[in-house]
């Protein structure tokens, strides 16, 4: 399928799964990302897949875990009440270093919350999202066709540094319906000689296991996890800036948020204010030195946020609060107008002046 | 167009029903008749008919919708007044369905009301470009799964393929054969081709109905 179809963001990921090679789904229906399962319900049988809907999010993640320690591509989605059903099963695969892809359709909590876009799991995503020292890579789509192209990518990244890999979305990006292009894509291979697939008798069992008891190698497990972190910062980061070349007050936003700021961002330039956008792809790694390098040239940021105020505090460090973060947010399920962003960059622009 | 008293939207979810419905309805009114649009959706909580709520009321379209739609509450309910839609006869009726089965469960309780009173028009909604209707085969089977769950025969087909705000004139072009295929599976005709406003000279040629669409606007 390389021709254009129009999708649903929900769709695209389950699609774009399929075509990343991932034959197994383990999930248990939430809105507002039920049409992953739908779509994994409906095509996976036709194609030698597997779709089981489990009996809850904690059976789907460690069925996940089963599947990924036998080094095949599979996946789980749900929304945010059902990713911390899933936590212990993200550290437990993180303890195991196993490959991945989870992604979660974020909806306003917290608790049950409602059903509406949120961004409010971005802590959760990328401050861990279990118990345990461990990260998680997350990738924050901002259209339909980037639900696909990160899901794709989000595959790869998971065998690569064998982890988890997040789809951080929300009810928006889930919902909206956009014109996609879908091609497979050429899968790379990586090593999985630690992978559970049958001994044959010829080679030495292997063991997938987070439990271990003997302190000093539980350090070194955790040490050598942190080297290979330490790589992904330096090689897997992703942004897309947007009129920043002589911005002068940076907008900083991910996903349906920052697809606000932009409009928010194109009135504010026919007004003569020099704005810009920042907007962080991968949030964890987050993009560090992009920030740090525009706190040099803007003279404040704005965050804007689905969410109390959360990505503002990476902000914060990356650019060593040399300029101040203002926050622009709506919650609970509120998207923040391109009126009210444009409000917010009037305000602070200049100290407030225009 | 039709001369029927109740006209209802089903097919594929996200095939562009509720667009058409609000459109259809917005059309009646504007040819002098009282109208009332009834949201059955059950299934979706976003992107629905009471997203042009204050717009309908403005044209003095009355709708009706599950009093949870559009909140926070995933109730799979309807309010008591939608038999309104089949008791009160001084009204055109849109009814706007949920998508697929799953959707279409809602209308079988009106489904002995709507037969009995025999004036209606069921449109199922196809657009070509969506996945799992891309052909006129799989747009078949979308028409029968609906047909069996609300208790109620399809009259009629409205193609509505699009892409969405970037859809060309050509792309819309470009599904006449599948709709003409999907026509000669099911035996019904094709009552229009919808598309964007824009579109509308050229879809509206040789011998095919177009039915021009305003868009709900774009916020992000």
């Amino acid at each position: 399928m390389s021709e254009k179809v129009l999708m649903k963001g929900n769709e695209a990921i389950a699609e774009a799964a399929i075509l990343a090679g991932c034959r197994h789904y383990f999930g248990y229906p939430i809105t507002p990302q039920t049409e992953i399962a739908a779509y994994m319900a409906k095509k996976m049988p036709k194609i030698g897949g597997c779709f089981l809907q489990a009996e809850s999010e904690v059976a789907a993640i460690n069925m996940v875990y089963g599947v990924a320690g036998t080094g095949k591509r599979v996946m789980t989605s749900s929304s945010s009440p059902g990713i911390s059903l899933k936590a212990e099963g993200l550290s437990y695969l993180a303890g195991s270093d196993l490959p991945s892809l989870v992604v979660n359709v974020q909806r306003g909590g917290p608790g049950l919350g409602g059903i509406q876009p949120s961004q409010s799991d971005y802590f959760q995503a990328t401050k861990g999202g279990g118990h345990g020292d461990f990260k998680m890579i997350v990738l924050a789509p901002s259209s339909v066709q980037e639900m696909a192209d990160l899901t794709i990518k989000g595959f790869d990244l998971a065998e690569k540094y064998r982890m988890t890999a997040m789809i951080l979305a929300d009810g928006t990006m889930g919902q909206m319906m956009e014109p996609v292009t879908l091609e497979a894509p050429s899968v790379n291979e990586y090593d999985k000689s630690w992978a559970v697939t049958g001994t044959k008798c010829d080679r030495k069992k292997n063991i997938i296991n987070s439990l271990s008891l003997v302190p000093e190698e539980l350090e070194k497990l955790n040490f050598a996890r942190y080297e290979r972190y330490k790589a992904i910062e330096e090689n897997e980061v992703m942004y897309e800036e947007y009129m920043m070349e002589d911005a002068e007050i940076c907008i900083a936003a991910f996903g349906i948020a920052a697809r606000v700021a932009k409009n928010a961002i194109n009135a504010a330039r026919k007004e003569g204010i020099k704005a810009g956008l920042i907007r962080p792809i991968t949030l964890w790694p987050f993009p560090n030195e992009v920030f740090k390098k525009a706190a040099d040239k803007v003279e404040s940021f704005i965050s804007v946020e689905l969410s109390m105020g959360q990505m503002i505090e990476d902000i914060r460090l990356a650019s060593e609060c040399k300029k101040p973060v203002y926050l622009c947010n709506r919650v609970g399920g509120m998207i923040p107008s391109p009126e009210m962003v444009l409000e917010s960059i009037k305000a602070h622009y200049k100290g407030g002046t225009k | 167009m039709t001369d029927k008293r109740i006209v209802l939207f089903a097919g594929h979810y996200g095939s562009g029903k509720t667009n058409i419905a609000v459109n259809y309805a917005i059309k009646l009114k504007n040819d002098g008749f009282p109208v009332l649009i009834a949201d059955l959706d059950i299934v979706n909580p976003y992107f629905r008919t009471k997203d042009s709520e204050k717009e309908l009321a403005d044209k003095g379209i009355e709708l009706i919708c599950s009093e949870f739609a559009n909140t926070n509450l995933d109730i799979p309910s309807l309010p008591p007044n939608m038999y309104r839609v089949v008791n009160d006869k001084s009204f055109r009726a849109v009814m706007d369905i949920g998508g697929d089965d799953a959707g279409a469960v809602a209308l079988g309780r009106f489904a002995p009301f709507i037969s009995e009173e025999n004036n209606y028009e069921m449109i199922f909604v196809a657009n070509f470009f969506r996945p799992l209707t891309r052909k006129a085969e799989d747009a078949y089977d979308v028409m029968k799964e609906i047909e069996a769950v609300s208790s109620l025969k399809f009259t009629a087909i409205v193609n509505n393929s699009n892409l969405g705000a970037d859809t060309e004139a050509e792309d819309v072009i470009s599904t006449f054969s599948e709709a003409e295929k999907l026509s000669a599976l099911c035996g019904l005709p094709v009552l229009f081709t919808s598309c964007k406003k824009e579109l509308y000279g050229e879809i509206n040629i040789k011998g095919k109905k177009a039915f021009p669409l305003e868009l709900q606007s774009k916020l992000f």
